[in-house]
């Protein structure tokens, strides 16, 4: 008897656990709410199921269980039953794949006007780029990576002479725009990820891959790296502000361009992007320190 | 109306009587034994102990994860050496040595009606094989550098750069060494378990009187020797790339500053490989436990198994699809993203199969006979965490919602519920239903039962909140938890209480193992059917059953697998070797 029992209790606390502890997903910043709403649904669905199947098992082992002079029903098969089974199965499935692939196809069209920002992953920090004046981002290839040049943009690209450069430091993005983030990696697997955003997708060295969103608020919002990337793995965390349009373009005013900093003359501590926030200090900091343990 | 007489059978192959290969010392009969059952006993034993091992990298992880910053020694580095390890023990090393090689080897003989299985010298090597991988594996933790701390997913590039453990020492070279070995092993192992259910089974035994034991290691065997090809192809890629600098997996990269000469190759193509094989091998440790708790719940429900047709449809479509849904761990691998459309359809699809499994189980203990017996608790049990990780799997399967839950601890949570708590619930249930014929005795109940309740509640709660850290948005695979806006001060406590959990389920298993060692000796005495089963491994003429199983004449098999309480009938079982026909029964013919 003590099975039934735990067996209902499980069902129940699972469920005063779902309604009631205070883990739960963070405040959204993007236009990515159906995602958390087709989330929604798949919890009503699987929770009705789990209760179910847990609670009818918990009444057989109650109602069949074994006394003195019982004996089994012969019962091979019910072919109807076994029929509306599978019926009702597959309309539950379909209930959570239908809502699940518009939404997809929501998240890979992405919209004519969104501008395109540039994320370049490297163990373990994060650097940007933003489109110039001409708003095309120039070419980039691993090969071009030095020193000097160290997101790989083309140098003889004149379309990437303007390209703003934010390396090691915060991105920022104005509010209510879209923003399609392409991605690349110059040396190993990372992935571009801000729990607030709810999206997130992987870097591939040779490869750019992308994403599409809209922020819809303002505020601060912490980048983590979400795919296995080496020893320095948990420490790659980012920063992405969201602004106002006038703080944004305020911020974007600061920043320096790809022929800015290719030029060796200009390259001076005077020159360093301001606006570093701390956290980011903090990260570039051990960043580092992993980088030397390393060599 | 049944067809009683073996002379209505279909035969299966005309096999002869084959004489077998008869031990002549201790060494050939206990150690460089052809005997199936040695052979099981053997693969159980080595995979136990190295299960052992990744038990207690379980524990380092978690005093890591519950007590950030405590434990000095556990160092980033250490840290990803222990999930690696800790991951691919448990699914390759364990879960998949034990089912196939250690459960495989045990029953397909006796329950087909064979005396051994088809080659036992292949058979034989297949173990030895399988413990010089688990040794090349085990030399990894006193190799330069250590162990592979790459993920057990081992993606390159990064597992074989230096930002890894063991990615420019010995670790990630032995860690695809012992893989290769370990595939080599199991296609000698796996040859002989397809070819014995197919050629080996006695008179009388049709396929459809199977017990769904035989048909979900069976399924499941033909599975891994389609998909662990694939991992094969991509080891041997990646230890050219590390040990010879080609670039199969390897494209332009700079690491740390410095130009490599690598270039051309695909990182992704490596992980196509790889989960070509990782999502078959989800179902290569499902479909054994699937047959497995079917023939639990039946036999301790005293009922027959409901829609025994259906469910053996049901393991071979799960089968056939689990090879064209793979691209679902890669939704947000930079994949074309037009595949998530495909992938996410047939991961659904998926679920229709799997359930009607669920209602077949918890329909036959509707109007049962229910003996809760351990192994009969451990089956419930599994239903219970079964369909709990199944159904977190619809989450991840359905595209867009595993966007956000993609590489979080939610995606930790539900395949340890699914593809780890719920199947070693059947092996343990397993274990103390057959331990019986392999020792003749049983184990303690007692000691069963406390390892029974621990295990199960203290299981689901490590696992059912850690699902919870990941809607929050935790990442899975951070040695840290520190610095990080989304993680409050109460998800660190969670954190603590998982791990102290983990502490009170692990140590359970130590009493598991005593109950195993005291019982060989100490066990009440077991007889030859103590639950009263009505397939072949419980009629043998010895318990233990001698070489050769059988005895004199092997059985002839005149029903299906299932007939419990059949009306008319004295007892409630009829074993399958048993003729005449009793009552209108409904064995699907």
């Amino acid at each position: 008897m003590a099975v039934v029992l735990v067996l209902v209790l499980i069902v129940v606390g699972s469920v005063l656990f779902h309604l009631l502890s205070p883990w739960w997903w963070t405040p959204i910043a993007s236009n990515w709410d159906y995602i958390d709403n087709t989330i929604i649904i798949s919890f009503w669905i699987t929770g009705i199921v789990f209760a179910a199947v847990v609670l009818f098992m918990a009444y057989c082992v109650f109602r069949f269980r074994h006394r003195e002079g019982n004996r089994a029903v012969y019962e091979p098969e019910n072919k109807r039953l076994e029929s509306w089974l599978m019926i009702v199965t597959a309309i539950g499935v379909t209930a959570l794949l239908v809502p699940g692939l518009f939404v997809w196809s929501r998240f890979v069209t992405v919209p004519s006007d969104a501008t395109e920002v540039e994320v370049v992953a490297q163990q373990w920090q994060w650097s940007f780029r933003l489109p110039g004046k001409d708003g095309k981002l120039g070419t980039s290839d691993t090969r071009d990576v030095t020193a000097d040049n160290p997101l790989g943009v083309a140098p003889k690209d004149p379309n990437g002479q303007d390209d703003v450069l934010v390396e090691a430091a915060d991105l920022h993005l104005p509010v209510g725009k879209p923003i399609k983030v392409l991605l690349r990696s110059i040396d190993v697997l990372h992935d571009f990820y801000i729990p607030e955003f709810r999206a997130k997708m992987d870097m591939i060295p040779g490869s750019v891959t992308y994403f599409w969103f809209t922020p819809t608020r303002t505020g601060t919002f912490q980048v983590l790296c979400a795919e296995l990337c080496g020893q320095g793995h948990p420490l790659m965390h980012g920063v992405v502000v969201v602004d106002t349009e006038q703080d944004y373009l305020a911020w974007l005013g600061q920043q320096q361009t790809f022929a800015q900093l290719s030029a060796p003359q200009q390259s001076g501590s005077a020159n360093q992007p301001p606006g570093k926030t701390i956290a980011s200090n903090l990260g570039v900091a051990a960043n580092s320190e992993l980088s030397r343990s390393a060599q | 109306m049944v067809d009683v007489t073996p002379a209505d059978a279909v035969p299966p192959a005309e096999v002869g009587e084959v004489e077998l290969y008869h031990p002549h010392s201790w060494w050939t009969k206990y150690v460089f034994s052809q005997d199936a059952k040695v052979i099981a006993v053997q693969y159980s034993a080595t995979a136990t102990a190295i299960g052992l091992v990744a038990l207690v990298l379980s524990w380092l992880m978690r005093l890591q994860l519950g007590f950030p910053g405590t434990f000095d020694f556990i160092t980033p580095e250490a840290y990803y050496q222990f999930i690696t390890m800790h991951g691919m023990i448990m699914v390759i090393y364990l879960l998949t040595a034990l089912f196939l090689g250690g459960f495989g080897n045990y029953l397909i003989p006796l329950m087909v009606g064979a005396r051994d299985m088809v080659f036992p010298y292949v058979n034989m090597l297949s173990y030895w094989v399988y413990l010089l991988a688990v040794l090349v594996l085990v030399s990894s933790f006193f190799a330069p550098g250590g162990p592979t701390g790459a993920g057990w997913t081992l993606y390159p590039p990064q597992a074989i750069m230096t930002g890894t453990p063991g990615g420019q020492d010995w670790g990630i070279i032995l860690m695809l060494s012992s893989l290769i070995l370990f595939i080599i092993g199991f296609t000698m192992g796996g040859l002989n378990y397809v070819v014995t259910v197919l050629q080996g089974r006695t008179r009388g035994m049709t396929l459809m009187r199977l017990p769904l034991t035989v048909w979900g290691i069976f399924t499941a065997t033909v599975m891994a020797l389609l998909a662990f090809p694939a991992l094969f192809v991509a080891c041997v890629m990646m230890l050219l790339d590390r040990a010879l600098g080609t670039s199969f997996f390897m494209p332009a990269i700079v690491e740390m500053g410095q130009q490599l000469q690598h270039n051309g190759g695909s990182p992704i193509l490596f992980q196509h490989l790889f989960w070509f094989f990782g999502h078959p091998e989800v179902y290569i440790v499902a479909l054994p436990a699937f047959g497995i708790v079917s023939d639990l719940i039946s036999t301790h429900a005293r009922k027959n198994i409901f829609g025994y047709r259906m469910m053996v449809w049901a393991i071979i479509a799960i089968g056939a699809l689990s090879f064209v849904v793979w691209a679902h761990h890669m939704y947000v691998s930079g994949m074309h993203p037009y595949f998530g459309f495909f992938f996410a359809t047939t991961t659904l699809i998926i679920a229709v199969p799997t359930a009607i499994k669920v209602y077949n189980w918890v329909l036959t203990l509707w109007r049962g006979d229910i003996h809760l017996t351990i192994p009969m608790l451990f089956a419930l049990a599994f239903i219970v965490t079964f369909v709990n990780g199944g159904l977190t799997g619809l989450f991840l399967g359905n595209v867009v919602v595993d966007v956000p839950l993609s590489d979080t601890m939610f995606v930790v949570a539900h395949f340890h519920m699914v593809m780890g708590v719920a199947p070693i619930l059947v092996i343990f249930g397993a274990i103390y239903h057959w331990y019986p014929k392999v020792t003749g005795r049983m184990l303690d109940e007692t000691l069963g039962k406390f390892h029974f309740w621990v295990t199960f509640l203290g299981a689901y709660l490590i696992f059912f909140p850690m699902h919870y850290l990941g809607l929050m948005g935790i990442p899975r695979r951070y040695a840290e938890l520190t610095d990080m806006t989304i993680m409050t001060e109460s998800a660190h406590h969670l954190n603590s209480f998982i791990s102290i959990m983990a502490f009170i389920v692990g140590f359970a298993q130590m009493v598991f193992l005593f109950n195993l060692i005291w019982s060989i000796r100490h066990g009440r005495e077991a007889g030859g059917n103590p639950w009263r089963a009505t397939t072949l491994e419980w009629q043998t003429p010895q318990t233990p059953p001698a070489h050769g199983n059988f005895g004199k004449e092997l059985p002839i098999v005149y029903r299906w697998a299932y007939d419990y309480s059949v009306p008319g009938a004295k007892e409630d079982f009829i074993p399958q070797n048993v003729p005449g026909d009793f009552a209108p029964s409904k064995e699907p013919s």
